[in-house]
Protein backbone atom coordinates (compact mmCIF):
# COMPACT_ATOMS: atom_id res chain seq x y z
CA UNK A 1 0.00 0.00 0.00
CA UNK A 2 1.64 4.05 -0.63
CA UNK A 3 2.10 5.92 1.73
CA UNK A 4 1.00 9.11 0.91
CA UNK A 5 3.32 12.13 2.12
CA UNK A 6 2.61 14.05 5.41
CA UNK A 7 4.07 17.58 6.28
CA UNK A 8 5.91 18.65 9.24
CA UNK A 9 3.11 20.42 9.72
CA UNK A 10 0.50 18.16 9.49
CA UNK A 11 2.59 15.81 11.43
CA UNK A 12 2.50 18.44 14.48
CA UNK A 13 -1.36 18.97 14.21
CA UNK A 14 -1.74 15.21 15.08
CA UNK A 15 0.72 14.60 17.08
CA UNK A 16 -0.86 15.04 20.45
CA UNK A 17 -3.85 12.64 19.17
CA UNK A 18 -1.20 10.11 17.68
CA UNK A 19 0.57 9.89 21.60
CA UNK A 20 -3.20 9.43 22.56
CA UNK A 21 -3.65 6.68 19.71
CA UNK A 22 -6.51 8.55 18.42
CA UNK A 23 -5.60 8.64 15.02
CA UNK A 24 -7.09 6.54 12.34
CA UNK A 25 -5.04 3.75 11.05
CA UNK A 26 -4.31 5.53 7.94
CA UNK A 27 -2.87 8.86 9.06
CA UNK A 28 -1.20 6.71 11.78
CA UNK A 29 0.76 4.65 8.85
CA UNK A 30 1.55 8.37 7.14
CA UNK A 31 2.77 9.96 10.44
CA UNK A 32 4.85 6.47 10.79
CA UNK A 33 6.68 6.60 7.93
CA UNK A 34 7.78 10.48 8.31
CA UNK A 35 9.33 9.65 11.71
CA UNK A 36 11.68 7.45 9.98
CA UNK A 37 12.57 10.25 7.54
CA UNK A 38 12.50 13.81 9.66
CA UNK A 39 14.61 13.67 12.97
CA UNK A 40 12.54 17.08 14.09
CA UNK A 41 9.37 15.00 14.28
CA UNK A 42 11.05 11.90 15.99
CA UNK A 43 12.01 14.34 18.38
CA UNK A 44 9.27 16.02 18.67
CA UNK A 45 6.98 12.92 18.72
CA UNK A 46 8.77 11.60 21.04
CA UNK A 47 9.42 14.80 23.40
CA UNK A 48 5.48 14.81 23.73
CA UNK A 49 5.38 11.44 25.04
CA UNK A 50 7.87 12.00 27.86
CA UNK A 51 5.82 15.46 28.56
CA UNK A 52 2.78 12.94 28.67
CA UNK A 53 4.51 10.63 31.11
CA UNK A 54 6.24 13.60 33.35
CA UNK A 55 3.11 15.64 33.45
CA UNK A 56 1.29 12.06 34.68
CA UNK A 57 3.54 10.79 36.93
CA UNK A 58 5.39 13.97 38.47
CA UNK A 59 2.82 17.30 39.12
CA UNK A 60 1.19 16.75 42.20
CA UNK A 61 -0.53 19.56 44.29
CA UNK A 62 0.20 18.46 47.88
CA UNK A 63 -3.28 19.50 49.88
CA UNK A 64 -1.98 22.31 52.24
CA UNK A 65 -1.59 21.19 55.89
CA UNK A 66 -5.16 21.33 57.56
CA UNK A 67 -7.18 21.68 54.85
CA UNK A 68 -9.29 18.79 55.24
CA UNK A 69 -9.90 19.46 59.08
CA UNK A 70 -10.77 23.12 57.83
CA UNK A 71 -13.21 22.04 55.19
CA UNK A 72 -14.61 19.57 57.78
CA UNK A 73 -15.19 22.44 60.25
CA UNK A 74 -16.74 24.82 57.29
CA UNK A 75 -19.82 21.87 56.47
CA UNK A 76 -19.94 21.37 59.90
CA UNK A 77 -20.96 25.37 60.59
CA UNK A 78 -22.92 25.29 57.44
CA UNK B 1 -31.89 18.79 49.96
CA UNK B 2 -32.39 16.24 47.35
CA UNK B 3 -35.85 14.82 47.10
CA UNK B 4 -36.30 11.21 49.34
CA UNK B 5 -38.50 9.85 46.57
CA UNK B 6 -35.48 10.26 44.48
CA UNK B 7 -32.51 8.62 46.55
CA UNK B 8 -35.21 5.72 47.52
CA UNK B 9 -36.25 4.93 44.33
CA UNK B 10 -32.33 4.61 43.07
CA UNK B 11 -31.12 2.49 46.13
CA UNK B 12 -33.96 0.08 45.69
CA UNK B 13 -32.96 -0.30 41.76
CA UNK B 14 -29.68 -0.41 43.05
CA UNK B 15 -30.47 -2.88 45.80
CA UNK B 16 -31.88 -5.05 43.34
CA UNK B 17 -29.35 -6.40 41.39
CA UNK B 18 -25.45 -5.89 42.06
CA UNK B 19 -24.64 -4.87 38.40
CA UNK B 20 -25.21 -1.32 37.28
CA UNK B 21 -26.72 -2.25 34.23
CA UNK B 22 -29.50 -4.30 35.49
CA UNK B 23 -30.31 -1.38 38.11
CA UNK B 24 -30.15 1.32 35.46
CA UNK B 25 -32.81 -0.51 33.18
CA UNK B 26 -34.58 -0.81 36.13
CA UNK B 27 -34.56 3.41 37.04
CA UNK B 28 -35.33 4.02 33.14
CA UNK B 29 -38.78 1.98 33.75
CA UNK B 30 -39.41 3.67 36.76
CA UNK B 31 -38.89 7.07 34.83
CA UNK B 32 -35.63 7.88 37.04
CA UNK B 33 -32.66 8.77 35.07
CA UNK B 34 -29.98 6.88 34.52
CA UNK B 35 -26.90 7.33 37.55
CA UNK B 36 -23.43 7.75 37.63
CA UNK B 37 -23.79 7.49 41.45
CA UNK B 38 -22.14 4.47 43.25
CA UNK B 39 -24.79 2.67 45.98
CA UNK B 40 -22.02 3.77 48.92
CA UNK B 41 -22.60 7.64 47.23
CA UNK B 42 -26.47 7.60 46.96
CA UNK B 43 -26.85 6.41 50.79
CA UNK B 44 -24.48 9.17 52.17
CA UNK B 45 -27.21 11.53 49.92
CA UNK B 46 -29.80 10.22 51.39
CA UNK B 47 -28.15 10.53 55.00
CA UNK B 48 -27.29 14.22 54.39
CA UNK B 49 -30.89 14.88 53.17
CA UNK B 50 -32.06 13.48 56.72
CA UNK B 51 -29.87 15.95 58.17
CA UNK B 52 -26.38 14.39 58.35
CA UNK B 53 -23.88 16.85 57.36
CA UNK B 54 -20.92 14.81 58.49
CA UNK B 55 -22.20 12.59 55.82
CA UNK B 56 -21.82 14.95 52.80
CA UNK B 57 -17.52 15.09 54.05
CA UNK B 58 -17.85 11.61 53.76
CA UNK B 59 -18.90 12.65 50.07
CA UNK B 60 -16.59 15.18 49.38
CA UNK B 61 -13.13 14.02 51.41
CA UNK B 62 -12.58 11.45 48.14
CA UNK B 63 -12.40 14.37 45.88
CA UNK B 64 -10.16 16.78 47.92
CA UNK B 65 -7.23 16.74 46.26
CA UNK B 66 -9.21 16.43 42.59
CA UNK B 67 -10.98 19.95 43.61
CA UNK B 68 -7.89 21.64 44.88
CA UNK B 69 -5.40 20.94 42.31
CA UNK B 70 -8.78 22.20 39.41
CA UNK B 71 -8.42 25.04 41.72
CA UNK B 72 -4.87 25.67 41.92
CA UNK B 73 -4.45 25.17 38.61
CA UNK B 74 -6.54 28.27 37.84
CA UNK B 75 -5.79 30.40 40.70
CA UNK B 76 -2.01 29.72 41.12
CA UNK B 77 -2.01 30.59 44.28
CA UNK B 78 -2.15 28.02 47.54
CA UNK B 79 -4.35 30.53 49.86
CA UNK B 80 -6.78 30.89 47.20
CA UNK B 81 -6.89 27.30 45.67
CA UNK B 82 -8.11 26.58 49.47
CA UNK B 83 -11.27 29.31 49.70
CA UNK B 84 -12.25 28.59 46.90
CA UNK B 85 -12.38 24.83 47.22
CA UNK B 86 -14.71 25.42 50.64
CA UNK B 87 -17.36 27.83 48.85
CA UNK B 88 -17.07 25.08 46.02
CA UNK B 89 -17.67 22.61 48.32
CA UNK B 90 -20.68 24.47 50.53
CA UNK B 91 -21.93 25.51 47.43
CA UNK B 92 -22.62 21.84 46.39
CA UNK B 93 -24.16 21.42 49.91
CA UNK B 94 -26.96 23.95 49.42
CA UNK B 95 -27.34 22.58 45.86
CA UNK B 96 -27.30 18.59 46.41
CA UNK B 97 -31.08 18.67 45.51
CA UNK B 98 -30.42 19.54 41.62
CA UNK B 99 -27.73 16.96 41.18
CA UNK B 100 -29.70 14.51 39.76
CA UNK B 101 -26.49 11.78 39.26
CA UNK B 102 -26.39 12.31 35.46
CA UNK B 103 -22.92 12.85 35.82
CA UNK B 104 -20.28 11.50 38.61
CA UNK B 105 -20.36 13.62 41.81
CA UNK B 106 -16.69 14.19 41.45
CA UNK B 107 -16.82 15.47 38.11
CA UNK B 108 -20.35 17.69 39.31
CA UNK B 109 -17.80 18.66 42.50
CA UNK B 110 -15.03 19.91 40.04
CA UNK B 111 -17.63 21.27 37.59
CA UNK B 112 -18.57 23.87 41.11
CA UNK B 113 -15.30 24.73 41.74
CA UNK B 114 -13.85 25.23 38.31
CA UNK B 115 -16.60 27.63 37.87
CA UNK B 116 -15.65 29.23 41.41
CA UNK B 117 -12.37 29.56 40.64
CA UNK B 118 -13.12 31.54 37.51
CA UNK B 119 -15.57 33.79 38.93
CA UNK B 120 -12.75 34.88 41.76
CA UNK B 121 -10.12 35.16 38.85
CA UNK B 122 -12.35 37.87 37.07
CA UNK B 123 -13.12 39.30 40.05
CA UNK B 124 -9.84 39.60 41.37
CA UNK B 125 -8.73 40.76 37.46
CA UNK B 126 -11.82 43.50 36.87
CA UNK B 127 -8.91 46.32 36.69
CA UNK B 128 -7.01 44.28 34.14
CA UNK B 129 -8.42 44.57 30.49
CA UNK B 130 -7.33 41.35 29.03
CA UNK B 131 -9.75 38.60 28.96
CA UNK B 132 -8.46 36.11 31.48
CA UNK B 133 -9.44 33.11 29.23
CA UNK B 134 -7.67 34.35 26.60
CA UNK B 135 -4.72 36.13 27.75
CA UNK B 136 -1.73 34.92 26.00
CA UNK B 137 -3.29 32.35 23.74
CA UNK B 138 -4.01 31.92 20.50
CA UNK B 139 -5.75 29.24 19.42
CA UNK B 140 -5.91 30.33 15.62
CA UNK B 141 -2.58 29.15 13.42
CA UNK B 142 -0.27 26.59 13.69
CA UNK B 143 2.16 25.99 16.61
CA UNK B 144 5.56 25.36 15.49
CA UNK B 145 6.94 23.13 18.29
CA UNK B 146 11.05 24.28 18.60
CA UNK B 147 13.70 22.06 17.23
CA UNK B 148 15.89 20.22 20.13
CA UNK B 149 17.28 17.49 20.17
CA UNK B 150 15.70 14.42 20.73
CA UNK B 151 15.35 13.51 24.47
CA UNK B 152 16.78 10.67 26.05
CA UNK B 153 13.58 8.67 27.69
CA UNK B 154 13.01 10.17 31.18
CA UNK B 155 12.50 7.98 33.76
CA UNK B 156 10.22 8.66 36.36
CA UNK B 157 12.58 7.50 38.93
CA UNK B 158 13.80 11.25 37.84
CA UNK B 159 11.11 12.58 39.11
CA UNK B 160 12.56 11.91 42.59
CA UNK B 161 15.05 15.31 41.86
CA UNK B 162 13.41 18.29 42.98
CA UNK B 163 14.54 20.24 40.47
CA UNK B 164 12.60 18.39 37.54
CA UNK B 165 9.39 18.69 40.32
CA UNK B 166 9.80 22.76 40.33
CA UNK B 167 10.58 22.70 36.42
CA UNK B 168 7.44 21.12 35.71
CA UNK B 169 5.39 23.25 37.89
CA UNK B 170 7.26 26.19 36.58
CA UNK B 171 6.29 25.06 32.76
CA UNK B 172 2.56 24.25 34.09
CA UNK B 173 2.62 27.79 35.50
CA UNK B 174 3.31 29.64 32.31
CA UNK B 175 0.89 27.89 30.22
CA UNK B 176 -1.64 30.13 29.34
CA UNK B 177 -5.25 29.64 31.69
CA UNK B 178 -7.44 27.85 28.96
CA UNK B 179 -4.53 25.48 28.17
CA UNK B 180 -3.08 25.19 32.17
CA UNK B 181 -6.65 23.58 32.89
CA UNK B 182 -7.06 21.24 29.83
CA UNK B 183 -3.51 19.60 30.57
CA UNK B 184 -4.31 19.24 33.98
CA UNK B 185 -7.57 17.28 33.61
CA UNK B 186 -6.37 15.90 30.93
CA UNK B 187 -3.13 14.43 31.84
CA UNK B 188 -3.08 14.95 35.62
CA UNK B 189 -6.83 14.04 36.45
CA UNK B 190 -7.17 11.53 33.80
CA UNK B 191 -10.50 12.93 32.78
CA UNK B 192 -11.85 12.07 29.21
CA UNK B 193 -12.03 13.89 26.39
CA UNK B 194 -15.53 14.26 26.86
CA UNK B 195 -15.71 14.71 30.20
CA UNK B 196 -12.55 17.58 29.90
CA UNK B 197 -15.40 19.53 27.26
CA UNK B 198 -18.33 19.06 29.66
CA UNK B 199 -16.25 20.62 32.52
CA UNK B 200 -14.91 22.95 30.80
CA UNK B 201 -18.21 24.22 28.52
CA UNK B 202 -16.47 23.61 25.64
CA UNK B 203 -16.24 21.52 22.13
CA UNK B 204 -14.07 18.42 22.18
CA UNK B 205 -12.40 19.58 18.90
CA UNK B 206 -11.13 22.48 21.71
CA UNK B 207 -10.05 20.24 24.18
CA UNK B 208 -8.01 18.72 21.73
CA UNK B 209 -6.19 21.50 20.10
CA UNK B 210 -6.04 23.24 23.57
CA UNK B 211 -4.18 19.85 24.77
CA UNK B 212 -1.98 20.08 21.56
CA UNK B 213 -0.18 23.64 22.34
CA UNK B 214 -0.35 22.38 26.28
CA UNK B 215 1.48 19.55 25.44
CA UNK B 216 4.11 21.06 22.64
CA UNK B 217 4.70 24.37 24.76
CA UNK B 218 5.41 22.27 28.14
CA UNK B 219 8.30 20.06 25.73
CA UNK B 220 9.85 23.34 24.57
CA UNK B 221 9.40 24.62 28.16
CA UNK B 222 11.42 21.63 29.65
CA UNK B 223 13.58 20.25 27.31
CA UNK B 224 16.28 22.50 27.55
CA UNK B 225 16.71 21.64 30.68
CA UNK B 226 16.31 17.68 30.22
CA UNK B 227 20.23 17.38 30.16
CA UNK B 228 19.96 18.85 33.77
CA UNK B 229 20.28 22.44 33.36
CA UNK B 230 17.58 24.04 35.35
CA UNK B 231 19.41 24.24 37.54
CA UNK B 232 22.41 25.96 35.85
CA UNK B 233 20.30 27.98 33.61
CA UNK B 234 22.14 26.83 30.74
CA UNK B 235 20.50 28.51 27.61
CA UNK B 236 22.58 26.10 25.08
CA UNK B 237 21.00 23.48 24.37
CA UNK B 238 21.25 20.41 21.26
CA UNK B 239 18.90 21.19 18.18
CA UNK B 240 18.45 18.33 15.58
CA UNK B 241 18.49 20.73 12.35
CA UNK B 242 22.22 21.80 11.73
CA UNK B 243 21.22 25.16 10.77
Amino acid sequence: MRVIEISCVEVWREISNYVDGEVDAELRARMEAHFKVCAHCTAVVDGTKNVVKLVADGVEYELPHGFSQRLYSRIKDK
Amino acid sequence: MVRPGVVVAILAAISESSEFQRADSVKRSMGVPKTHLTAEEAELIQSVCQGDKEAFYGLVRPCERAIYTAAITILGNPQDAEEVAQEAVLKAFSNLAQFRGEAKFSTWLIQITINEARLKLRKDRRHLYDSVDEQGADEEGEYFPKDFADWHDVPSEALHRKELREALKRAIGGLAPIYREVLILRDVQHLSTEETARLLGITGGSVKTRLLRARLQMRDALAPGIDGSWSTGKAVYQKVRPW
